[in-house]
């Protein structure tokens, strides 16, 4: 048997940011309280078992009209792959042009997530 | 000297996420000859150097970053053919609608405007800064400073930081800054709550173990050539610092995140109102501020908590600047007041004849609260109140018209016992 746990989260769907009291049994979400919307539970449930972050980062970008691009996982990946995830992103390089959306590394990772240009760079001069 | 002149429908000052978006529901309208002048080399504003994602729940239903909202509405702008000229700066305007502007491409230009819309956003305030006692070495930055330096230009500020505030930029830039490998440590707030989101305090933060002193403030920042460190002392409930249990905390980067001031330096020149409150322009249902034809909208009329609220406000102004080219707008003449527990309500005079969405801030967190609009308009519950989070209330027409008889509607915040 294994005794219920109370934990406490902030919900980071959307800006309201509902503090959630969450009851987790046998590493199973059992309730979550505090939530205004249904996305509070979905948030909660993938908090305890697998928490996920979008990782937006930026990285250079050769003869484009600004030094830095923006970028960003499409969808989140583990949240324990961040600072891998920042180390990687660190040494990449990619030539301009770049249009808003193009896929710079398919799978990143292991994910399955794609990592995506965040904005457009058009080539300088 | 010879300067170009020319006549405009409208002329909208600012091409951040309020011009844009007032551009388009101009255009929408029917009014074709529009102009955005921008002061940066580029359409976007401040979204260009927001990259982390959060942006565009409301408006597209999906979590979008800064750059990825901007580039959607200058897109659409472009798309439009909506003139814009980059990397122009207006130094002048005046109340009968006729500015000044000088740019690379224009050169100096004198435009004379059927209607002017402001949407010049705000800059994050510094005085806090000279009030800290100290030395005065480099490594003190704004957080909007850190983040352009970081996401535009790729330059590491430091290796350990220290945040004074807790807005959300600071919030941001604390997990910015940690993820890019520099040692954040800590967020220090004077108030004994966070200036920013709960969420922040959730993904930027506790998700990376950065401790948060709330009732804490820097009393000295230590440092020759380069910061040292801060010296941080909790304070009291007059907000008053205790000396005797002050700590050193070693940084070489101090991250300021004190709040946002709405850039009203041409607005002034052209005698439009400003509110003490909001440090806007004061503002009627059409977002019309006290000079005809000119309108304000986005973070010059009030500092918003998120750019989706921000874009429905600037369509509201781009349509109101069009009803005023082709007909006209009656002036409004009920006013509205901020009572008990809140800092502000826009907008700040309504008429009667239309529904109007109310924005409105908190002076200081409750739970719970009802909001009670007088004279005994509506009460609406609220479960959690924090300044940090605007509330909005839509009220109907026939509502707000039998408020007549009072001469005024009237915002008030009650705390209520809480039932847990």
């Amino acid at each position: 048997m294994t005794a219920a746990d109370e934990r406490e989260l902030i919900c980071i769907s959307c800006p309201v940011g509902c503090p959630l009291s969450v009851t987790v049994e046998g590493g199973e979400v059992v309730a979550v309280r505090g939530n205004k919307c249904p996305k509070g539970i979905t948030y909660a449930k993938a908090e305890i078992l697998d928490p996920r972050r979008i990782l937006t980062t930026t990285v250079r970008i050769r003869g484009g009209l600004l030094p830095q691009l923006p970028v960003r996982t499409r969808q989140a990946i583990p949240k324990s792959l961040l600072a891998k995830g920042m180390e990687a992103l660190s040494r990449y390089e990619v030539d301009a042009p770049v249009r808003i959306g193009d896929v710079l590394i398919s799978d990143f990772l292991g994910t399955g997530v794609d990592v995506i240009a965040s904005r457009s760079i058009d080539c300088a001069g | 000297m010879n300067i170009e002149s020319s006549e405009r429908d409208l002329v909208i000052v600012g091409g951040g996420p309020a011009g844009l978006a007032a551009a388009l529901a101009a255009k929408k309208q029917g009014i074709d000859d529009i102009l955005i002048i921008e002061r940066n080399d580029e359409l976007g504003g401040i979204l260009n150097q927001c990259i982390h994602n959060g942006f565009g729940i409301h408006i597209f239903g999906e979590e979008l970053t800064g750059p990825e909202y901007a580039e959607r509405y200058v897109r659409l702008v472009k798309e439009q053919n909506i003139d814009c000229l980059t990397g122009t700066m207006v130094l002048e305007m005046n109340a009968e609608r006729e500015l000044v502007a000088v740019g690379p491409d224009c050169g100096l230009l004198r435009i004379r405007a059927k209607a002017v819309i402001l949407a010049m956003g705000c800059r994050e305030r510094t005085r806090p800064a000279i009030n800290i006692p100290g030395d005065r070495p480099a490594g003190v930055f704004t957080a909007g400073t850190i983040q352009q330096l970081i996401n535009l230009e790729g330059y590491l500020p430091g290796r350990t930081a220290l945040i004074l505030g807790s807005g959300d930029i600071g919030l941001i830039m604390a997990r910015r800054l940690t993820l890019e490998g520099v040692k954040v440590q800590g967020v220090v707030e004077i108030m004994s709550y966070p200036g920013g989101l709960n969420r922040n305090i959730a993904q930027c933060l506790r998700d990376f173990d950065i401790p948060l002193h709330l009732s804490h403030t820097v009393v000295r920042i230590h440092g020759k050539q380069r910061v040292e460190g801060a010296t941080v002392a909790p304070v009291d409930a007059r907000r008053a610092p205790i000396m005797e249990k002050s700590f050193f905390v070693p940084c070489d980067t101090i991250v300021l995140s004190v709040g946002l001031i709405p850039e009203n330096e041409l607005s002034r020149m052209a005698g439009v109102r400003l509110s003490s409150t909001t440090s806007g322009a004061y503002v009627d249902e059409n977002l019309q501020t006290s000079v005809d034809g000119v309108f304000a909208c986005g973070n010059v009329l009030h500092v918003h908590d998120v750019v989706d609220f921000v874009t429905r406000e600037s369509e509201k102004a781009g349509r109101s600047a069009a009803r005023f080219i082709k007909h006209g707008l009656v002036r409004c003449d009920l006013p509205v007041r901020p009572g008990k527990n809140v800092r502000y309500v826009v907008p700040h005079v309504v008429s009667g004849n239309a529904d109007v969405e109310f924005f409105l801030r908190a002076s200081r967190p409750m739970a719970p609260a009802t909001l009670k609009i007088h004279p005994d308009l509506r009460e609406v519950r609220q479960r959690i109140v924090k300044p940090s989070e605007m509330i909005s209330v839509r009220l109907p027409a026939d509502l707000i018209a039998t408020a007549r008889s009072q001469g005024e509607i009237r915002f008030e915040l009650e705390e209520r016992e809480s039932t847990r």
